[in-house]
């Protein structure tokens, strides 16, 4: 057996092109349906285990889905928002507990999630580095977050304008990356936390600017009466909240008014639950409350249902590719039918030829099997990442 | 070396018929098979080494009666007793000299290669001068080289017998006698016999023997 590898191994040597061919058909289609199973079922594990553990949802009407994927997964569809007092509604009405998340903003790719502390314990997410959030201001960085920027507690992150052309919009405000967190191999890994209030500051609803009152600049005054002061255009408005300047920071309006994307209901029990879903369902209602593992299920289901028909067109594609194989194989045995009346001549078996011939076929088919079996564990290696790029975000 | 008595042989198909009433090689004897094309030269040599069996009629070789052996020891017989060098060398392209030299070890179990048998190779590629050709591969060989690297595969096993299909023919004047000369001094140094298809009239005059196979009428060389 070893000669007759030996042999098989210097033709396939000798043929080089047409084995990488054949090597890299069957490994293809060996490790397409493998590889979408493990990154299938790798995002079925990420989506459902995330959904799970989330009771229910409170947003504004609209799309689950994206509600659902911009609360979980921080996607960038952002769904309509709902007022602050909607999670404070939650918690009068005594059934749940709520946290709200404003997942609207950006820094450098990464999404800014506004929320409360609550959100930390209720994920279990813990600091690797430095400190949670204290004031506004205040950033935690999500693990992969600060690996990737190569941020660590002490150093600052801008975010994002929404729109560079909309000079009266949204100013960037330098935040003061306080905290790491340790990997949690979900999107929290991915996201920018900040208080609540540090979102409403980056949406231009609060904001910290020089005292007028104690100001001795006479050319910022723009109008004084006895009860408000007027500025102009060269007023400074902060762009960083510090120490020295935290307290010029303030909100106008009322802040039950202000904007969350959706807010995250801890049901006391089951049953408060139910009794809390139930006052959602009118026709009159802005609001939606939602499951996300319903809905995470439903998207699974038609990921699956389109998973099928891939599945089918592999398996036509690989029967297509075996007749191929095969008959590459049988042409190469009419070529090579002058060798085998050769050998054949010298004393060599029927039975040895098909030896030979089962080799080169062996060590054709080992080498797929090991090529696809380094490419499956590299997808499985990444397959967290991929799945959060491919399907998430 | 060789003895064919009554031998009758016909193809499955087809109009050929070949008989051969007797017919007889000493040891060491270098024979010349001369004839037609289509004359069944060629398939006299198939039927010495065992390739193809006679429908009647007897075939020995080394007092073997070839033609009563089953199939699997007329393959063993064969490639332990007999050494073929072909018209078109029929050198494996994808082996190197060597591996070609000493193919005939690997493809069966009836020779083994262990290192003698390598050393034994390499000798006899130095001998043919193409020792320093081992690493190369076929395509990278002259006509003549082609031929010699065959001849080495043919006589690495010690055969008793050597058959040649029209081992000259092939190629240029100058290698055939060069080919001739190395074939018939190391048939000699193996005393071995030869057995040769031929249609090079300039040759013939070597060998000790020339039998015309179309009317196989014997006849001694000049």
């Amino acid at each position: 057996m070893i000669d007759s590898l030996y042999i098989a191994w210097r033709y396939v040597r000798f043929n080089k092109i047409k084995t990488a061919t054949l090597i890299a058909c069957i490994t293809l289609i060996a490790f397409l349906p493998l590889a979408l199973q493990l990154l299938l079922d790798e995002s079925e594990r990420q989506l459902m285990s995330r959904a799970v553990s989330t009771p229910l949802l409170v947003g504004a009407k609209g799309s689950a889905l994206d509600l659902v994927m911009n609360t979980l997964y921080f996607d960038d569809e952002v769904p309509e928002s709902i007022a602050m007092m909607d999670a404070d509604r939650v918690e009068e009405s005594g059934l749940a507990f709520p946290i709200p998340v404003y997942a609207r903003f950006r820094a450098r790719d990464y999404r800014i999630v506004g929320t409360t502390l609550d959100y930390f314990d209720f994920r279990g997410l813990e600091i690797a580095a430095g400190r949670p959030l204290a004031i506004v201001g205040d950033a935690v960085l999500g693990a992969a977050v600060a690996d990737r920027l190569g941020l660590k507690p002490g150093d600052a992150l801008i975010s994002s304008p929404e729109n560079l052309f909309d000079l009266a919009g949204v100013y960037p405000l330098k935040m003061n990356v306080v905290g790491v967190l340790k990997k949690s191999h979900t999107s929290d890994d991915l996201a920018v936390f900040v208080d609540i209030k540090t979102a409403w500051i980056i949406e231009g609803l609060g904001h910290g600017h020089q005292d007028l009152i104690k100001s001795q600049d006479a050319s910022v005054i723009l109008k004084r009466t006895e009860k408000n002061v007027t500025a102009n255009a060269k007023l400074r408005i902060y762009t960083e909240i510090s120490k020295l300047n935290l307290d010029s920071f303030h909100f106008h309006g009322d802040d039950s008014k202000y904007r969350v994307t959706a807010v995250i209901a801890l049901p006391n029990d089951t049953k408060s639950g139910t009794i809390l879903r139930g006052r959602y369902i009118s026709d009159g209602a802005t609001n939606q409350i939602l499951k996300p593992a319903d809905v995470i299920d439903g998207l699974l289901q038609n990921i699956f249902r389109i998973k099928n028909v891939i599945d089918g067109v592999i398996f036509l594609v690989g029967i297509a590719t075996v007749l191929a194989i095969v008959l590459v194989f049988a042409l190469s045995l009419r070529l090579r039918q002058r060798e085998i009346q050769t050998i054949f001549k010298l004393g060599c078996s029927r039975m040895t030829i098909a030896k030979l011939m089962g080799a080169e076929i062996f060590i054709i088919i080992v080498s797929s099997v090991v090529l696809c079996a380094l490419m499956i564990a590299v997808v499985n290696h990444f397959s967290n990442d991929l799945v959060r790029m491919a399907f998430i975000r | 070396m060789i003895s064919i008595h009554s031998l009758e042989f016909h193809y499955r198909y087809g109009e050929f018929r070949l008989s051969v009433p007797e017919f007889r090689v000493t040891q060491c004897e270098k024979v010349a098979v001369i004839g037609p094309s289509g004359s069944g030269k060629t398939t006299l040599l198939n039927l010495i080494a065992g390739i193809f069996t006679p429908v009647s009629g007897t075939v020995s070789v080394d007092n073997t009666e070839v033609s009563a052996l089953n199939d699997a020891r007329r393959r063993d017989f064969r490639i332990t007793n007999i050494g073929f060098v072909f018209q078109d060398f029929e050198l494996l392209d994808y082996l190197n000299v060597l591996d070609n030299v000493v193919h005939p070890y690997r493809i069966t179990r009836a020779l083994t290669l262990d290192r003698s048998a390598r050393e034994r190779a390499v000798s006899l590629a130095e001998r043919m001068d193409i020792g320093d050709k081992l690493t190369r591969f076929a395509d990278d060989l002259s006509q003549g080289e082609k031929q010699r690297a065959a001849i080495c595969r043919a006589l690495l096993p010690h055969p008793k017998l050597i058959l040649a299909d029209e081992a000259t023919g092939n190629l240029d004047p100058e290698n055939k006698t060069v080919i001739l000369d190395l074939l018939f001094q190391t048939v000699e140094e193996h005393d071995a016999t030869l057995l040769a298809v031929t249609h090079d009239q300039e040759l013939l005059k070597r060998f000790d023997r020339v039998i015309d196979f179309q009317d196989f009428r014997h006849r001694d060389a000049a």
